[in-house]
């Protein structure tokens, strides 16, 4: 298994342990990634005011990706989500298409719309496979109550993403399952994270930030569970900088997906990067087996 | 008496002169200038202060061993260029080394060099041969440098004049240097001048060893003699030689062990008739070419040799916590340090941008000269301020211009600075309302408290409708539209169940939802369908959408209600962004 590993703009910068965890489970998991240096931005933070810069983008990505011969795996759920649209606004519209290749050519580049987009976790549990992952769990969690974080442009329009279920998604359930962790049920589990209005509106951003974390509170969760930098992020440092936590309570903090199933592979907290969270997680290690 | 000529002497001084003042001059500068709001209030004295506290600082802690470690690593072995571009890393090198070696054993030879042999002669190996290894490493460097910036075309690699300037004055002296060296070779006055001078013969007493001499020369050292026909007479080259070892191989080496200039002699040998009574002119070509680089250093891109060290040892030993003064100082520095290489903007993220909106101040590099015009109290007009600010703020803040700059420029941190200001002082920028400012948010902490709130409000109101379309009394808005066979099928198709503003999470977080978002997302939908365009693009919703997808996910009817969102945007974007980005986007 080999793929092109897109990391987007804010995992190498911001969220670096994201891209650790992630290449360390993968290693585990016998899967190979390919580091395209040229990628650049996936588009996503252009759209809402050049939709043409948000389509030469991803259209870019797309097809280094595709001269590499390789598939794509997307860390960011809004990487994952703005490549997927684009993808599909290209391969239906074949004069805007044309019209993209021409901005690439320039570069040498063309996208020919044979690249396969697919989000880290879906690689997970479809081409590895959950039977795998288990396999690989040497010491699992016991009574860890994690609620998952599915985000948006991962999940919806779930006519582009395929993603999974959009109303009722098990995915990533089923992921922090095969860790030995339990997926709490919670009403907001498909809602936003709020980090899209981030620096435009806070006040409503973080509005939307506190009902998450309200409802993972009031569900039992011990941690929230995200496969995105942009809602870790506002779950990690965004929380611990803005939102006050309630009274007696201390912040719902956030782990990455791969940090939670490489903990439970064994792998060294250190080489997951858990100290490179804002919120201190390292408790979650007492749940360990 | 320098260079055996008083005019030289007197142009070298001047020179000379202008460069130490002009290097005061640029670098009082660096506590003069202001990049963005950094401690807008401190003076230059109070900044000198601060620097001083803070050299001090360092020296005194550990963190001299950073400094140390960087000045060997990244200064003197280039290694964030070798990081990132060992093609470039290998023609900077070159061109460094070379130039460098250059300066203190030729330019400075007679300072330098009799620290290492006593009594120096340029004429003499090592410096001899070693001068043209150093002139061969900067020639070679020049290509590769000509080759990166012309054949290597890339989108994003732009040259200006002073990359040009750069390139040509290095080019100049070399090449004149060399010109005057081959010509040397070849000149007969300077082989009688030598003759006379040096090896002590006399013209009338000496003249068989001297037509020996010649004859030796012209064979083996690339002499061109006017009076001696070919083929030599071997038998007078054999006693050439003779005359050659007694009278001058003490103090010069033989011509091929300069091997570029000797190979350069035999080529412009059918001139050397011409060229021998050009050799001062060519001197004085060769000196005032230097002494020209050395005048105008301190306000060209060879500034960067005093810069970019600093730069590259300043990074290393600063952080976020530094005094502000010394923030302040070390920005108004780094923008001295950029040489316009363009790694930055070969490697930007946001790089599409440039080529959709027209705007080359997306890029990285592009934004440097305008920021040094800003820092320095440059007047900007209204337009070039608006395609700062687009330029500015179209910026993913991936970081990478930080990390691959060979310069050690911490870019990140220059963009926050200065984007603040330009969305605080200048005209509305529409797009801190979107994903873009994320960053911004995150660092809050940085940005006054005061002022924070203020530019996304100013932005709101720019991009918030007008409704002329409603306002004019005497327009008829034609509400058929919808179901006319011209109508968008897109939310033509929208019958009104309001599930999009059911299930939209922004709608739910207000008592008064129209109130606080001017329209719901059905009313977004039915304004289309009725062809206010104008209306529903103005609406605050639309740039309070999440772009969670519910509404599009849960739609009945399979109207893209969150892309429709993404298009309205797009377009009350383009009226409030600056006309000239917009007219290119029209003519796309």
């Amino acid at each position: 298994m080999n793929y092109a590993l897109f990391l987007g703009c804010n995992i190498p910068a911001r969220v670096p342990q994201y891209d650790q965890a992630a290449r360390a489970v993968l290693n585990r998991l016998g899967v190979e990634v390919l580091d395209i240096a040229e990628f650049n931005c996936c588009g996503y933070p252009m759209r809402d005011s050049d939709s043409q810069a948000f389509l030469l983008s991803a259209a870019r990505n797309l097809a280094l990706a595709e001269q590499s011969g390789s598939n794509m795996m997307v860390l960011c759920k809004c990487c994952f989500g703005t490549l997927k649209a684009a993808g599909r606004a290209l391969a239906q519209d074949s004069a805007l298409k044309d019209k993209i290749n021409a901005l690439l050519e320039p570069e040498n580049l063309a996208y020919a719309g044979k690249v396969k987009v697919t989000h880290f976790l879906s690689v997970l549990k479809d081409s590895v496979g959950l039977d795998e992952v288990r396999e690989k769990v040497v010491r699992p969690f016991e009574g860890l109550r994690i609620a998952t974080h599915y985000g948006c442009h991962a999940l919806r329009p779930s006519a582009i993403t395929g993603f999974d279920d959009p109303v009722a998604p098990s995915l990533f359930d089923k992921l922090v399952e095969a860790t030995g962790a339990e997926s709490v049920d919670w009403a907001e589990k498909t809602d936003c994270c709020g980090a899209p209005l981030l620096g435009g509106n806070d006040a409503l951003s973080l509005k939307v930030t506190e009902k998450k974390l309200k409802g993972a509170r009031k569900a039992g969760a011990h941690f929230l569970c995200v496969g995105c930098p942009y809602c870790h992020m506002q779950f990690d440092t965004v929380q611990a900088s803005f939102i006050k936590s309630q009274p007696g309570k201390g912040p719902m903090a956030s782990i990455l997906y791969p940090q939670l199933l490489g903990l439970s592979m064994g792998i060294d907290a250190k080489e997951l990067g858990l100290e490179n969270n804002c919120l201190d997680i390292s408790s979650i290690k007492l749940f360990l087996k | 008496m320098l260079f055996g000529d008083k005019l030289l002497t007197v142009i070298f001084y001047a020179s000379l002169g202008v460069f130490v003042l002009g290097t005061v001059y640029k670098v009082y500068g660096w506590f003069r200038a202001n990049v963005g709001g950094q401690a807008t209030g401190a003076t230059p004295g109070a900044r000198m202060g601060a620097a001083f506290k803070g050299i001090v600082g360092v020296i005194l802690s550990r963190k001299l061993f950073t400094l140390l470690e960087a000045l060997v690593l990244d200064v003197v072995l280039g290694r964030r260029q070798f990081l990132v571009d060992k093609f470039r890393w290998a023609m900077h090198s070159l061109i460094l080394w070379g130039f460098g070696l250059l300066v203190l054993f030729h330019a400075f030879g007679a300072l330098v060099n009799p620290w290492f042999v006593g009594d120096y002669q340029s004429t003499l190996n090592p410096f001899w041969v070693a001068r043209d290894i150093f002139a061969v490493m900067v020639f070679v460097g020049i290509i590769l440098a000509m080759v990166r910036r012309i054949a290597k075309k890339s989108p994003r690699l732009s040259s200006s004049p002073m990359d040009i300037y750069a390139i040509i004055i290095v080019a100049l002296i070399m090449c004149s240097g060399l010109l005057y060296q081959s010509t040397q070779m070849t000149s007969h006055s300077m082989f009688t001048e030598m003759v006379e001078d040096w090896a002590g013969l006399d013209a009338d007493d000496d003249a068989e060893d001297i037509a020996a001499l010649e004859a030796y020369w012209t064979a083996h050292y690339g002499l061109v003699s006017p009076n001696l026909a070919k083929p030599i007479d071997q038998e007078l080259i054999e006693a050439g030689k003779d005359a050659n070892d007694n009278y001058c191989v003490s103090c010069h080496a033989p011509s091929q062990g300069a091997f570029l200039s000797f190979a350069f002699a035999k080529i412009i040998s059918p001139l050397a008739g011409v060229l021998d009574g050009a050799v001062p002119v060519l001197k004085y070509i060769h000196l005032l070419a230097c002494f020209l680089g050395l005048a105008y250093l301190p306000f060209s891109k060879m500034f960067h040799l005093i810069s970019t060290p600093v730069s590259l040892m300043a990074s290393r030993v600063m952080d976020e916590d530094s005094l502000p003064e010394n923030i302040a100082t070390r920005q108004a520095m780094e923008l001295d340090a950029c040489v316009h290489c363009c790694t930055c903007s070969l490697t930007c993220s946001a790089m599409m941008a440039s080529v959709t909106s027209g705007n080359q101040l997306v890029l990285p590099s592009e934004k440097m000269g305008y920021l040094k015009k800003m820092a320095y109290g440059g007047e900007l007009s209204a337009d070039e301020l608006e395609v700062v600010s687009y330029g500015v703020y179209m910026c993913t803040n991936c970081d990478r211009c930080t990390a691959v700059c060979p310069s050690g420029i911490v870019l990140k941190d220059l963009w926050l600075s200065v984007r603040e200001s330009l969305i605080q002082d200048q005209k509305p920028q529409p797009l801190v309302l979107t994903p873009l400012s994320f960053y911004r948010g995150y660092n809050r902490s940085r940005i006054a408290p005061e002022t924070y709130g203020n530019a996304p409000q100013k932005a709101r109101e720019a991009v918030a409708g007008r409704f002329d379309q409603l306002a004019a009394k005497d327009v008829a808005v034609d509400i058929t539209r919808a179901s006319s066979t011209h109508a968008d099928p897109m939310f033509a198709s929208c019958f009104g169940c309001q599930t999009c503003t059911t299930v939209c999470p922004v709608v739910a977080c207000f008592e008064n939802p129209e109130e606080e978002l001017g329209m719901a997302p059905h009313q977004i939908m039915c304004s289309l369908a009725m062809g206010l365009e104008e209306m529903a693009s103005g609406a605050k919703m639309i740039w309070d959408c999440l772009t969670c997808y519910q509404c599009q996910e849960h739609c009945p009817q399979n109207v893209p209600v969150t892309d429709i969102l993404f298009d309205l945007k797009n377009m009350a974007a383009a009226r409030v962004l600056p006309q000239r980005q917009a007219g290119d986007r029209k003519n796309r």
